[in-house]
């Protein structure tokens, strides 16, 4: 068994993994090691191939492997230590990284701080439970896009897509584009869950249908997917009977949500928000077990890579100041509250002293699509101050600055609470 | 004969909905947008509409079988499959570098077709 | 196909095939299983509660219940010969407020009857203490502590390793079109891959056994499938259950069990629907919310959330609802294991102890061979290992320290392993049950692609012609730039 003293260890070197070792390391903690399970860097981004990412980090549009690549060059360019192909398999409360690949066998890893940025995984077929048969052809909307950009394998040529999330929309355009007729994209909710740019250019752009108030009724095929019954639900998302439609298919892609990939993180003992699937994080994305940090989709599932950089870089800040011995605490601690609309912030905690920042930014999301709307703040019921913003959707990430001041101001408090909501008359 | 058509604006995140009134290549009149960019999109998405295509192409002796591509500037969408089944019978050779040019000027648009990341040879 | 005349041919490779199959390769004959799907254990065999049942509820007067406890007894040695995973967990049949608590005294008797050891009435304190989640209106259970359970297609495939170990054949997607007779004797079978011959032949085609006894004539057995659906939840989930545990009984069924598997996921079902179709393994809404509604009757804590697969299995029920293990009476050489619904995983040892006397009886000649070889080596498991025994794994071969599963730990060493194990692997359903890649939580989202590629490099095939589980059942079914005329990845 191969034993290692690390500074800091990334457990993972996707978008969230790459910035945050980067900003370690330009903190001044060089002793950074990022562990990674498959063999290059990039996390999902090398198989995002489409453009729209880095709009607000670069001021410039990239597609998925560009925006990786400039974090793999920053990465080279500090000869950040990286190793690929390694699977960890044990964190432990006192930071004790347990991890194997094949040069060095099994690895046993103390680091000074941990940051996890495992990112997420998608749900299933199995975890929706749509009744049928379970022929192939039937697959995750991230494993096709694997399969179509990265292994050079495309799945079918009938395609129907459940699920309106923004890989969904992505594969429908990709999928089209390589020749496939892909015939419906089905959304059990009255509004989409990708961003409208995807529903105009990956949808609109082809004449592929949005389904919204549908869903997939009943697979069919007992060796390959041969057709979809797909029905309209009603306002209890519960199909109509009577609504039912056939639609012959080779190949059903689900793209029905993503679950922050925790397993890690639970047997570290570090303690999950119901909300989020991730972590209950301060400011500095520090969990509840000291000195173990989590930042990007294994935290909350941004919709954005940007706001996944800017995560991570938190992270990855706070990190390096505990290994410096340079983070404290405050003598309380204040909670954050999602309240009405909302269904969840990040931090969920305030407790640590930093002279230096302006503000602290609060990211949410709404639960409900709302329009003309009011942000409101307040501190144990009081209301501190409120916003206006046209529109807030919970397919999009809502970032809202919690001035500094406001908090000097405050003096000792134990709560702050965010309200999203729709103003009347309007 | 004049038409009218509700457009998404992607010119931002907000999305604003324009409504656009035209006939045939004149705009008559733009409504919904709450900045100028919207006119301007909405008045390019009746005219022309363009878009990056994003795609892949095969690659020989690669570490993977496939490099990620764009176009350097938006095409036609009209074009966007014509555009498809050339970049689909190209096939280059490993090692590729990220921003090189992989089909000058396709279909004469004046948009080079480029790599999006490196990549290596096979190993071995 | 070969010209070799068998002894005997064992039509089927699900559980009772196997165990034929295994019991017969200690004597000195040849042996050939067929089975038509590209695994063996894909049938039925797969998809049922994965329970060794104590033996008190099968009817004492019919085969069921003989055979039941015989093979409960039988497999806990065998697991540890063949290294099949088993666990006696036990058993409660639980009685709830308003039920008719002296059914459990009926069943009591019953087990009695039929044999069972340490079967006992507990209370409500000591279900309280030993099964904390049950429903508080749990009353009295009747405990089996002898029951168990295993991985069923484990045992149905150790069985079958270690009867290939011992000589026997198997030929996979071979399936049987038709058995050949010459003046009332067997002689053989007709397949889609040509003819075998044989002295023997034993049916033991499960949803199809009727089928095949049609081919000689035999009208009387009638598989009259009945469809059982159910949820398979992640291994973290809310709350742990103990036992297998199950409700008071109806007439025709053990009702929804709420149970743990061997990995420690929990798995609740199944429902009992009779159904006109063979190949229907579908699910519905109403038989997924008899499950859920059944299994929360005995878990109110039970939530939908953490469930991670649902499936269908069909319980190959003869009309005369009990085991038909007979010789035919008008061939010679045709012996039937025909219905073979619950308890048939438990029993199946027992199912061919029988059998092999039936053979005896119609004229076999069972001659024990020197040099059996009793055990099976154990499959690595990394999953179950300790990170010091996995660190010595690595060091032994480095192959083992690329995990390809991650949700279930699974190495790449371990699915090489698979694929040239003594019954390969060809599929990638066929892997996931030899190793668990693809049976976590994500349910071969990550995996699944690096299984497929680990499949085509060993076998030396395409990827589009890597199957999920039966012969047209392809994951993949183009090169990317097919569809746009381009054949431009073929060669690369």
């Amino acid at each position: 068994m191969l034993k290692l003293k690390k500074d800091v260890v990334v457990i993972g070197g996707g978008p969230a993994g790459l910035a945050a070792a980067v900003k370690v390391f330009d903190n001044g903690v060089e002793d950074v090691m990022i562990l990674e399970r498959d063999f290059e860097l990039g996390g999902i981004l090398p198989q995002c191939i489409h453009n729209g990412f880095g709009l607000h980090h670069f001021k410039e549009e990239l597609t998925g492997p560009e925006y990786a690549q400039r974090f793999i060059d920053d990465v080279e360019d500090r000869d950040i230590e990286v190793k690929l192909d390694t699977m960890v398999l044990d964190v432990s409360p006192d930071r004790k990284v347990y991890a194997m690949n094949r040069e060095d066998g099994f690895l046993e890893i103390e680091a000074g701080a941990v940051i996890l940025a495992m990112g997420c995984r998608e749900r299933t077929a199995g975890a929706i439970g749509i009744p049928g048969t379970r022929p192939a052809g039937v697959l995750t909307a991230g494993t096709a896009q694997r399969y179509t950009n990265i292994e050079g394998l495309l799945p079918g040529k009938e395609v129907v897509i459940l699920g309106s999330g923004d890989i969904g929309l992505i594969m429908a355009r990709r999928m089209r584009l390589e020749g496939a007729d892909v015939k419906a994209v089905c959304e059990i909710l009255p509004y989409t869950g990708g961003l409208t740019r995807n529903v105009v250019q990956c949808l609109q752009d082809y004449d592929i249908p949005l389904l919204l108030n549908h869903t997939v009724t009943r697979i069919e095929g007992n060796e390959r997917l041969e057709a979809v019954e797909i029905s309209e639900v009603d306002e209890n998302l519960k199909p109509i009977p009577g609504t039912e439609e056939r639609i012959e298919a080779d190949t059903l892609l689900l793209s029905v949500g993503l679950i922050p990939e925790n397993e890690l993180s639970k047997k570290a003992d570090v303690v999950l928000d119901d909300r989020t699937g991730g972590a209950i994080v301060n400011e500095g994305r520090e969990t509840n077990v000291e000195g173990i940090f989590a930042c990007g989709n294994v935290l909350h599932v941004h919709d954005l890579v940007d706001w996944v950089t800017q995560e991570a870089e938190i992270a990855g800040d706070w990190a390096a100041k505990y290994v410096k011995g340079d983070m404290r605490r405050s003598d309380s601690k204040i909670k954050i509250n999602a309240g009405k609309n909302v269904s969840y912030v990040i931090p969920q905690n305030i407790e640590l002293e930093d002279k230096d920042r302006k503000r602290i930014p609060l990211y949410m999301r709404v639960t409900t699509p709302l329009t003309a709307c009011e942000i409101k703040l307040s501190a144990d019921g009081e209301e501190l101050y409120s916003f206006n913003e046209p529109f807030a959707k919970p397919g999009e990430m809502l970032s809202v600055p919690l001035a500094q001041k406001t908090l000097n101001d405050l003096g000792k408090i134990e709560e702050i609470t965010v309200d999203i909501i729709e103003k009347e008359g309007e | 004969m004049s038409e009218t058509k509700t457009l998404t604006c992607v010119a931002c995140p907000k999305g604003c909905e324009v409504t656009v009134k035209y006939e045939g290549n004149e705009i008559l009149d733009i409504q919904g947008n709450a900045c100028p960019q919207g006119a301007d999109y909405a008045r390019e998405e009746i005219i022309a509409p363009t878009r990056i295509l994003p795609t892949t192409v095969a690659v020989k002796d690669g570490a993977l079988p496939l490099v990620p591509v764009k176009t350097t500037k938006p095409i036609s969408l009209e074009i966007i499959h014509d555009a498809m089944k050339i970049i689909g019978k190209t096939k280059v050779k490993a090692p590729v570098k990220i921003g090189q040019v992989i089909i000058e000027n396709i279909l004469e648009t004046g948009a080079d077709v480029v790599a999006t990341r490196d990549l290596p040879k096979k190993a071995g | 196909m070969s010209n070799k005349k068998y002894d005997i041919i064992i039509v089927g490779g699900g559980v009772s095939g196997c165990a034929v199959a295994w019991k017969l390769s200690r004597y000195n004959l040849n042996v050939l299983l067929l089975e038509k799907e590209p695994d063996l254990a894909s049938g039925t065999t797969k998809a049922n509660t994965a329970i060794i049942h104590a033996g008190y509820n099968a009817d004492p007067n019919k085969l069921k219940g003989r055979l039941n406890v015989k093979g409960n007894v039988e497999i806990k040695q065998i697991a540890k010969d063949l290294s099949i995973p088993f666990k006696e967990i036990g058993s409660l049949v639980v009685g709830v407020k308003g039920d008719d608590l002296s059914i459990l005294d009926e069943l009591l008797e019953k087990g009695k009857k039929n044999k069972v050891e340490g079967l006992k009435i507990v209370d409500k304190e000591w279900l309280r203490e030993n099964e904390p989640h049950l429903t508080k209106d749990a009353e009295a259970a009747l405990w089996a502590p002898t029951a168990g359970i295993t991985t069923p297609w484990e045992f149905a495939l150790a069985m079958a390793e270690n009867a290939v170990a011992n000589g026997v054949e198997i030929e996979l997607e071979t399936e049987v079109l038709d058995v050949l007779t010459e003046d009332g004797n067997v002689v053989g079978v007709k397949t889609n891959r040509g003819n075998f011959g044989a002295n023997y032949v034993i049916n033991a085609a499960g949803l199809y056994a009727d089928d095949v006894a049609r081919m000689v004539g035999i009208e009387k057995i009638e598989i009259r499938p009945r469809k059982g659906e159910y949820y398979i939840y992640d291994k973290a989930k809310d709350f742990d259950v103990n036992h297998v545990i199950f409700p008071i009984p109806t007439p025709i069924s053990k009702g929804i069990v709420v149970t743990r598997t061997i990995e420690n996921n929990l798995l609740i079902g199944p429902t009992s629907d009779p159904i006109d179709d063979k190949t229907d393994l579908s699910t519905t809404p109403e038989g997924l919310e008899k499950v859920y509604n059944g299994a929360k009757k005995l878990f109110p804590d039970l939530t939908l959330k953490d469930t991670i697969r649902v499936f269908a299995g069909l319980r190959a029920a003869d009309k005369t609802e009990d085991f038909v293990i007979e010789a035919a009476d008008n061939v010679h050489g045709f012996i039937n294991v025909a219905g073979i619904q619950s308890p048939g995983l438990s029993s199946a040892t027992a199912i061919a102890d029988m059998t092999l006397d039936i053979l005896e009886d119609e004229g076999l000649k069972l001659e024990e061979k020197k040099n059996v070889i009793e055990k099976r080596e154990e499959p690595v498991r990394f999953y179950e290992m300790s990170n010091e025994e996995r660190a010595k794994m690595v060091e032994k071969d480095k192959k083992y320290g690329k995990i390809i599963c991650r949700c279930e730990t699974v190495s790449y060493k371990e699915i090489l392993d698979a694929i040239h194990g003594p019954i390969g692997a060809r599929t990638v359903n066929a892997v996931k049950r030899r190793t668990r890649a693809g049976a976590g939580r994500c349910q071969g989202g990550f995996c699944g692609p690096r299984v497929l590629e680990i499949l085509s490099e060993e076998l030396g095939i395409d990827p589009t012609e890597v199957k999920q589980e039966e012969t047209n059942s392809q994951i993949i079914e183009y090169k990317i730039k097919e569809l746009l005329g381009s054949k431009v990845m073929d060669n690369a």
